[in-house]
Formats: C-alpha cells, sequence, structure tokens
C-alpha cells in the first residue's frame, strides 16, 4: 500500500488546487464577430463594486442664472484661471474640489486660511495646474473623455493623492551587474500584473509626446524595413505587451476588448475602443508632459517618485478596473464650467495636440481610425 | 483483392458490439461493422454541411472557408442554421464519426483478441475536442464558446481566447501539455533513431538487431525502460499531452477568469518568501 500516502495527499491537496479556482457565475460578452474567440469574461465576485458618487457637500446648491454674482477674476484677487467664472460657480467648486480631493483636510490643504489669494501653500499652485488640466482634457480629448469627461473627482476620489499613479523606477532602467533585473521579471510590480514582462513601461510610452509615433507599435507597417525607422528588438515587444497588461488590469477586460489577435496592428480588425484608447495613450502624454511634470518643483519631496519625478498619470489613475470610469457616469454636466476653456487662455492650457488624428466625432472613431497612419 | 497473410487471423465472426452480423463483413480490405456505416453516415453529412457552409459563405479559399458557432447571445439554444446552426450540425456529426469510429476501433480489437489501447488512446483525442466544443461551452452557458472550423480562422480562435487570459503561457496546465508535447517528440526521435540505426542499414548491407543498435543515451544515464516499456512510455507522454491540453482549455473561463500570469499569485504569496 505504499500508495496511500500518495493518494492521501493528492486529496488533501485537492481543497488547495480549488480554492484558485473562480467558480462562480460570469459575466460574458461578445466583443467580436462570432467564433473569432472576442469574448469578455468575468467572475461576477471579482467585479469591482459600485463607485461612491460624491455631492454632499454641494448637491443642494442652487445656482440661479440670472444672479451668479460678478466675474470671480473681478471679485476675488489671485484668480488666474477660474477667472471667467461668476462668483457664485466659482464658489460651489471650490465647495466641490474641497470635497473631490481634501474632504478631510478641507479648505487649508490648498488656501492660507489668513489670506486665500495667496499661492504660498504649494497645494494651490498644484491645484491651478490640474484645473487647466481637467478643462483641457475635456475640451481637447473629447475623443477619448467623450462627453462623459472628467472632473478632479475622476482620480482622486476623495484622496489628496490619487490612488493610481507612477513614477520612474530607477532600477527598472539597469542593464547591467549580475543582480540587475534588466527591468523586468518583478512579478510584485503591478504594472505587469503579476508578469515577468517589464514593469516600466510608462517612462518609455508616456512620460511624454513621441513625435516618431513609433515606440508602443512594434510590428511595422510594410513587409521590408522602413528607411529611417528603429527595427524593434524582442525586448521593445516585451515592453509593449508589458505595457498592454497595464490596459488590461486598470480597465478590467482583456485583450480581445480593443484586438483581434489574428493581428494586433490592423485597425480594420480591431474594435472602436481601440481608437478611443488610442486617443488616451496622447492624453495621458499631454497631461504628464505639460501639466504634471513642469510641476516638478513645486512638490515637496515626499510627493516626489525615486528618481526625483512628480506622481504621474496612466490609464489606473481613472479607469481603477473599469473600462468606463465610475462606469460611465458624467459629473461634468453639473460643473460645465469644467469643459469650456477661457476665452483669452494662457498659453500652457492649450497645449498643442498635432499629435492627433483629425477631430472626429465619436460615431465615426473606428472609421478614421482605419485611416490612422500608425497606432 | 488479395488476402493478406494477417487477414486470415483479422477476419473472424464475432466481436460486435451492437448489431450482431448485421454489418459483420467486409469490403475488400476494409471490415464495415455496425459502427463503420455510422461513420461513413455521420462523416458525410458533416463533409457536405461543411461543403454547403462554404458555399453560402464568402469564400472558397480553402485556407479561409469557416464554420462559424453561433453568437454568444443563443446561449445552450439552437441557432438559426446560416447563424451558427451549421456548426452545431456539423459538431454532432464530428463527434459521431469519431465515436462510431473508435467503437469500430473496439470491434477490431475485441475479432483480434487484442487490448482496447488504439480505441482509448483515440478516446483520448475525442475528448479534447469534446471537451473544446461540449464541455467548455456547456460550462459557460453558450455553444458560442466553440471553435470555429477553418484552417485560419480556428487559429485566430486559439490566439483570441489565450489572449483572453492575458498571457496564456502562465496556465499551469498548459505548461504540462505542452512540456509533454515536447517530451513525445523527444522520446519518438530518440527511440526512432535508435531502431533504425540498426534496421535500416546502407544499401548492401543486412539489417541488425537489437544487439547493434545505437545506446549512447541509454549507456549515458546507465538505464533502459525496455521493449516493452518504450512503448508504454511513448503512450503515456502521448496521452498526457492531449489530457493535459483540455485541462488547460476547461479551466481558462469556467474556472478562472483573470489573467493567468495573477493566478500564480499564491506562488508569491507562500509564507517563504512573503
Amino acid at each position: 500500500m505504499t500508495r496511500a500516502p500518495l493518494t492521501t495527499a493528492l486529496l488533501a491537496g485537492l481543497p488547495l488546487a480549488l480554492a484558485a479556482c473562480e467558480v462562480g457565475p460570469k459575466d460574458i460578452q461578445q466583443t467580436g464577430h462570432r467564433g473569432t474567440g472576442m469574448v469578455q469574461l468575468a467572475d461576477r465576485s471579482n467585479l469591482p463594486g459600485p463607485d461612491r458618487i460624491p455631492g454632499e457637500t454641494y448637491r443642494d446648491i442652487v445656482l440661479d442664472p440670472n444672479n451668479l454674482g460678478e466675474p470671480a477674476g473681478e471679485f476675488y484677487e489671485n484668480v488666474q484661471v477660474l477667472g471667467d467664472l461668476k462668483t457664485e460657480e466659482f464658489n460651489r467648486l471650490m465647495i466641490a474640489i474641497t470635497e473631490w480631493v481634501s474632504p478631510e483636510q478641507g479648505c487649508n490643504y490648498c488656501h492660507n486660511p489668513e489670506n486665500m489669494a495667496s499661492d504660498e501653500v504649494y497645494t494651490k499652485v498644484v491645484a491651478r495646474k490640474m484645473i487647466q488640466m481637467t478643462r483641457a482634457i475635456n475640451v481637447n480629448w473629447k475623443d477619448h473623455v467623450k462627453d462623459t469627461g472628467v472632473t478632479c473627482w475622476t482620480c482622486h476620489r476623495g484622496q489628496p493623492v490619487p490612488a493610481h499613479y507612477w513614477t520612474t523606477d530607477p532600477e527598472s532602467m539597469a542593464r547591467m551587474g549580475m543582480r540587475s533585473r534588466r527591468g523586468q521579471n518583478n512579478p510584485d510590480a503591478m504594472p505587469a500584473v503579476y508578469s515577468s514582462l517589464p514593469y516600466d513601461p510608462f517612462t518609455a510610452y508616456i512620460l511624454e509626446k513621441d513625435p516618431s509615433e513609433r515606440r508602443i507599435r512594434v510590428s511595422g507597417t510594410s513587409a521590408y524595413p522602413m528607411p529611417g525607422m528603429r527595427r524593434a528588438t524582442l525586448m521593445d515587444t516585451e515592453m509593449t505587451y508589458g505595457f498592454m497588461m497595464h490596459f488590461s488590469d486598470s480597465l478590467g477586460v482583456n485583450c480581445t476588448f480593443c484586438h483581434n489577435t489574428h493581428s494586433f496592428s490592423d485597425w480594420s480588425g480591431s474594435t472602436a475602443q481601440r481608437a478611443i484608447s488610442w486617443y488616451g495613450i496622447r492624453m495621458v502624454r499631454d497631461a504628464n508632459e505639460n501639466y504634471i511634470t513642469p510641476l516638478t518643483s513645486v512638490f515637496p519631496a515626499s510627493r516626489l517618485g525615486p528618481a526625483g519625478d512628480p506622481f504621474k498619470i496612466n490609464c489606473a489613475t481613472c479607469h481603477q478596473g473599469k473600462n468606463k470610469p465610475m462606469g460611465g457616469y458624467s459629473m461634468i454636466r453639473e460643473f460645465p464650467e469644467l469643459a469650456r476653456l477661457p476665452v483669452a487662455a494662457p498659453a500652457a492650457v492649450t497645449p498643442t495636440t498635432a499629435a492627433a488624428p483629425q477631430p472626429t466625432d465619436s460615431a465615426a472613431t473606428a472609421a478614421v481610425a482605419v485611416a490612422t497612419p500608425a497606432g | 483483392m488479395a488476402l493478406l497473410s494477417f487477414e486470415r487471423k483479422y477476419r473472424v465472426r464475432g466481436g460486435t458490439l451492437i448489431g450482431g452480423d448485421l454489418f459483420d463483413f467486409w469490403v475488400g480490405p476494409f471490415y464495415v461493422g455496425f459502427f463503420g456505416v455510422t461513420t461513413i453516415f455521420f462523416a458525410t453529412l458533416g463533409t457536405a454541411l461543411i461543403l454547403y457552409g462554404a458555399a453560402i459563405g464568402p469564400t472558397w479559399n480553402p485556407w479561409l472557408i469557416s464554420i462559424e458557432p453561433p453568437d454568444l447571445k443563443y446561449g445552450l439554444g439552437l441557432a438559426p442554421l446560416k447563424e451558427g446552426g451549421l456548426w452545431q450540425i456539423i459538431t454532432i456529426c464530428a463527434i459521431g464519426a469519431f465515436v462510431s469510429w473508435a467503437l469500430r476501433e473496439v470491434e477490431i480489437c475485441r475479432k483480434l483478441g487484442i487490448g482496447y489501447h488504439v480505441p482509448i488512446a483515440f478516446g483520448v483525442a475525442i475528448f479534447a475536442y469534446v471537451t473544446l466544443v461540449v464541455f467548455r461551452p456547456l460550462l459557460l452557458g453558450a455553444w458560442g464558446h466553440g471553435f470555429p472550423y477553418g484552417i485560419f480562422s480556428h487559429l485566430d480562435w486559439v490566439s483570441n481566447v489565450g489572449y483572453q487570459y492575458l498571457h496564456f503561457h502562465y496556465n499551469p496546465a498548459h505548461m504540462i501539455a505542452v512540456s509533454f508535447f515536447f517530451t513525445t517528440t523527444l522520446a519518438l526521435a530518440l527511440h526512432g533513431s535508435l531502431i533504425l540505426s540498426a534496421a535500416n542499414p546502407p544499401k548492401g548491407e543486412e539489417i541488425k538487431g537489437s544487439d547493434e543498435e545505437d545506446t549512447f543515451f541509454q549507456d549515458l544515464i546507465g538505464y533502459s525502460v525496455g521493449t516493452l516499456g518504450i512503448h508504454r512510455l511513448g503512450l503515456l507522454l502521448a496521452l498526457n499531452a492531449g489530457f493535459w491540453s483540455a485541462v488547460c482549455i476547461i479551466i481558462s473561463g469556467p474556472f478562472w477568469t483573470r489573467g493567468w500570469p495573477e493566478w500564480w499569485s499564491w506562488w508569491l504569496d507562500l509564507p517563504v518568501w512573503r
């Protein structure tokens, strides 16, 4: 009976093996033509819960359109970016921002209570830039945020620092030495979602605008090497794979949400969501390059990463596990002032969007994406 | 057709599972049997339906012809013929033909008085197919989870289903299955080369026996599994390859919906290094 201990061990191990299973009911959606295997699956117990909709402090404030007061820029001192708001709108927005970003810390998280106009608290300088960023996203990046738009809450969710951000990992840059991981093989680093793939694709792909428009796409657009194009290495491919793992994890979807893996790069086989995502990548680059990185010298050391760069955004910052942040709930309907730019805009408010293809309406994104030169 | 030397032993009456003597005869060198008839029926009908599907489809390019399963919205019900219904009937025909063929093999084994190794081995292949187009769709609640019948389209399906789990190489059963597939080919290559080294001499030389075999690897490890054992080993390796393939796909979806890399978090969380 030498087999008895082995059998016992296997039987004892069975519950352990099953404990790693998801046996509950599933949510399943077909995302491609029948038979392509383009399907989204999720165990219901594993789905993210409902999102909290804020508004306790401002929900009952009803603005009288005929009595909004004078422009905030004239009524208050040192109003640099919201000067076009009327004072009543301005006051309501300040209350809302407090609930969205610093509900526990209150107004004084950004303001010196002795002199509300003062810029001495660094967070006020940051907040100003973030308001510019929010408006720029809602106006310039409708190809990604549509009419849903974003507010401070989309990222902050009631915390001064959003739960999901990234900084450059100096270790991931190391390419020499016996103990170097060469930027990969670190399954605990969440961007690669438990895999051995490169775990800091962000510095390479979404730190700033990519004039070549070629870094993420590794497959060629023709059968022959193209003049002037750097050939992608296996490491580049893995970096792209790692970046795409981040997409999946941030949105709670799998690869077939956007791609028919028959050909990842082929726009005609991709879903409309891939085009929206294409704009999202450029939107995030814009936000990081033109709004967050310029604040580097403003932040204290505790708000900087190990390489001295500020906390920057990626897909997870807004999406937080859902393919539409907050399930697609729109908050800018209540705050239309966040979805427009002031008439005389300072230079920083209108960053160049030359990287984006022709503006499109939402219904035509997929068709336009087919004509996109490189994605 | 001339009677072959082994046919005297093969052409014996009886041993049928069903139908008694009804189909217990030969056409030329081929045993018919009840299950030979059902094989022909299902195979002919299924092939004709594939041709019909190709005829109403967009292409006659043999690489691109594809009989696709229904949309998921039809669940476990019947779909209209041109929207996956054909796939459903062809699937029934395929299973009917495969199982009939396996049972015909059983009858031949009974006639010869030998073990059922061949039908059992074929049965594992059928099991893997049925897992893909019946068991997994049943567990996921829609026939649309089956794979399409087409040369390129079924490959695209494999790719997309793999990417439903972000990185399929992290699927533990897939790892085991791939290892068995590679080991099967390695074992077959070692065994085949050893036999041929003695039994396939150059022109003008005599065939040599087991004394002359190239036993380099056998001597290297100091162990021989034996002339019978090597075939047991080969069957074990090959059947495990098919079996673990079936396991790796049945757990993808019904028992795991996230990326396969994430499944390994239990390993990352072992108290030894956590």
